[in-house]
């Protein structure tokens, strides 16, 4: 640390913390957690389920850094930049730990930047288009109070690295929960017009609401394991959180959630996915041997 | 408790300026309830809405690249920085609004090009390499402008501007560290470093307006305590520091005058364009029109969520004064 003067330690040598003017005030997320594959637990599984929890966060992060310079008011891009971050981060521990468990050793970027639309696991609605900001609310609400259910129960995760991944997220998770609510009453229960935009949002997201509750394989057989969640578990409960928001945003009961197969989980998208990746990956890409 | 002139017994406005003169003569601040003189008012509502407008409208030039940053790392820090900055945009509207103006106000002068920001976020940022060098030169010359605005005489904005601070020395220092790393990586990764380095050194140098024999407020707003020093010392000090980091760094700063001397132990330096800073002040700038269009369609594409949102809360108040 170099004391008042903050340029003076751009040019001294240093290593880690010490080039930072106020230190990183990070702390590692899984610090003193026991990174070892536990007994009975299918490695090539585990690291599939993480890449399906880690791609739905980066995706998801991925559309809404698009509000940032674009939303209504610039409290409204503090918080979803805020919402991006906690995504993007819980994507980040969650692909580092595919890498360990599938023992490839694959890191965070590798999965990010160097895989297909085809090897993306994430559903279907964290890619789906961005919208208006009622459609950004609705994606919000259904996406949380789905990944909030998954992440309470993943807490007991046998997987001691799943387990403090979600107990991290729980808090982040119920707070995007919780801003997406104030929004869907206030323009829900606003004006007219908001009214409308809301209707037609959720008529929008509700047919790709199915997919996020359908169990895929690698799902129910690492569920059983005691290692992750199977998803149908959760149907009810996220049912009638909705329930409870929509229609005390003066908006009517929603529908049952569709009927579905896994799609995206199974790496079948919709045609949003490979221009989403193309802007993803585009820089890494025409850096192959770059570091950053 | 205000005073305003129309109230105040006959002579009463002497002895309120003589008491404003007596606090900024003892360096003391000069809050938001004290008096002050409408011409100091009006002064620090134009630097500090200016202030907050440059912060709002500079996200746009980084946030560019948050959507293709070429590392999660990289894309979490950029994302993070950019946050930031509407965190600033924020706390220096409020300061405004303690002066007696509205933000919504503000904002409407801003997209309707009636009121500036800093000239540099009308450059483009081309290649990755400018988020780096932006957040070495552009904030690097932003703190050189800031820090001792911590000393400025109203209290709020000096306030304001000990948080800003402390933020924007952290992300000079991101800046300056992706650049290490790209230096350190391929012939490619230098390539853009320098090629940002030549875009972007000049329009830093403008950032601390122009010499001082052409900038008419200087004087007023440095009696003030509004300003502390002339925007040539702090351009000599902005150069003095950048010079031996540019070296460290293995980039060529594109000055051919740049020279130590060891006389005024200081760097001598080359003129800047000051008829380009001109254009660019007067709304010529390469990217004018589509920043504040932006900014303006955000603004107008929103509208409908914050009636919304003021229709809800109207709605909650009168609910509660029925149940009262």
């Amino acid at each position: 640390m170099s004391g008042d003067n903050i340029f003076t330690g751009l040019t001294e040598e240093h290593d880690g913390d010490a080039r930072w003017a106020f230190g990183t005030g990070f702390t590692e997320a899984l610090a003193g957690v026991d990174t070892t594959l536990p007994a009975g637990v299918d490695g090539e599984d585990l690291a599939t389920y993480c890449r399906m929890l880690g791609d739905d966060a980066l995706v998801q992060a991925q559309r809404l850094v698009h509000w940032v310079t674009d939303a209504p008011e610039l409290e409204e891009e503090v918080a979803l930049a805020n919402i991006a971050l906690d995504l993007l981060g819980q994507a980040r521990l969650l692909l580092a730990r595919a890498g360990q468990a599938d023992g490839t050793g694959r890191d965070e970027d590798d999965f990010a930047y160097r895989r297909g639309p085809a090897e993306f696991l994430n559903v279907r609605l964290a890619e789906a288009p961005r919208g208006d900001f009622a459609r950004c609310v609705t994606t919000l609400l259904v996406l949380s109070s789905w990944r909030l259910a998954l992440f309470g129960r993943l807490t007991e995760s046998r997987d001691p690295v799943l387990a403090a991944i979600a107990a991290k997220g729980v808090n982040e998770l119920a707070y995007h929960r919780e801003y997406a609510v104030s929004w869907a009453l206030r323009l829900g229960d606003g004006t007219p017009y908001a009214h409308e935009r809301m209707v037609e949002a959720v008529a929008d997201v509700w047919p790709l609401t199915g997919e996020l509750f359908a169990t895929h394989p690698v799902e129910a057989a690492l569920a059983a394991q005691g290692a992750a969640v199977d998803p149908a578990t959760v149907r009810e409960e996220v049912h009638q959180v909705l329930t409870q928001v929509l229609t005390g945003a003066t908006l009517d009961a929603p529908a049952p959630f569709p009927a579905a197969e896994p799609a995206g989980r199974a790496g079948r998208h919709t045609e949003e996915m490979e221009p989403l990746l193309e802007e993803l990956q585009r820089v890494a890409r025409e850096h192959p041997e770059a570091t950053w | 408790m205000s005073t305003t002139a129309q109230e105040a017994p006959p002579g009463a406005d002497e002895a309120l300026q003589a008491d404003f003169d007596a606090k900024i003569a003892a360096n003391q601040r000069i809050e938001p309830r004290d008096w002050m003189p409408e011409a100091y008012r009006r002064s620090l509502v134009r630097q500090v809405s200016q202030h907050a407008h440059s912060e709002i409208i500079g996200m746009q030039p980084e946030g560019d690249w948050i959507a293709t940053a070429p590392s999660l790392r990289r894309k979490a820090i950029l994302l993070a920085k950019v946050q930031d900055e509407a965190g600033h945009g924020l706390y220096l509207y409020a300061a405004a609004e303690t002066l007696g103006v509205d933000r919504a106000d503000l904002t409407e002068r801003l997209i309707g090009g009636r009121q500036k920001y800093s000239s540099i976020f009308n450059y483009p940022s081309l290649n990755y390499a400018d988020v780096g060098v932006i957040g070495w030169l552009v904030d690097g010359a932003a703190i050189c402008n800031q820090v001792p605005l911590c000393r400025t005489s109203f209290g709020p904005y000096a306030r304001a501007m000990v948080r800003i601070c402390k933020e924007e020395s952290f992300h000079q220092r991101q800046g300056y560290e992706l650049l290490m790393r790209m230096m350190e990586g391929t012939e490619g990764q230098r390539a853009m470093v320098q090629d940002a380095v030549d875009r972007w050194w000049w329009p830093s140098l403008m950032m601390f307006g122009p010499p001082d024999v052409d900038s008419p407020n200087t004087r007023r707003s440095m009696d003030w305590g509004i300003k502390i020093d002339t925007n040539d010392d702090l351009r000599q000090k902005f150069v003095d520091m950048t010079v031996p980091q540019a070296e460290k760094l293995g980039v060529t700063l594109p000055d051919p005058e740049l020279a130590w001397n060891d006389e005024r132990d200081h760097y001598d330096f080359g003129e800047p364009d000051w008829d380009e800073l001109k254009q660019v002040i007067s709304g010529n700038g390469p990217k004018n029109a589509e920043r504040v269009e932006r900014r303006r369609a955000a603004h107008e594409n929103g509208a409908w969520v914050r009636e919304a949102a003021t229709a809800y809360a109207e709605k909650q108040r009168s609910a509660r004064e029925v149940a009262v």
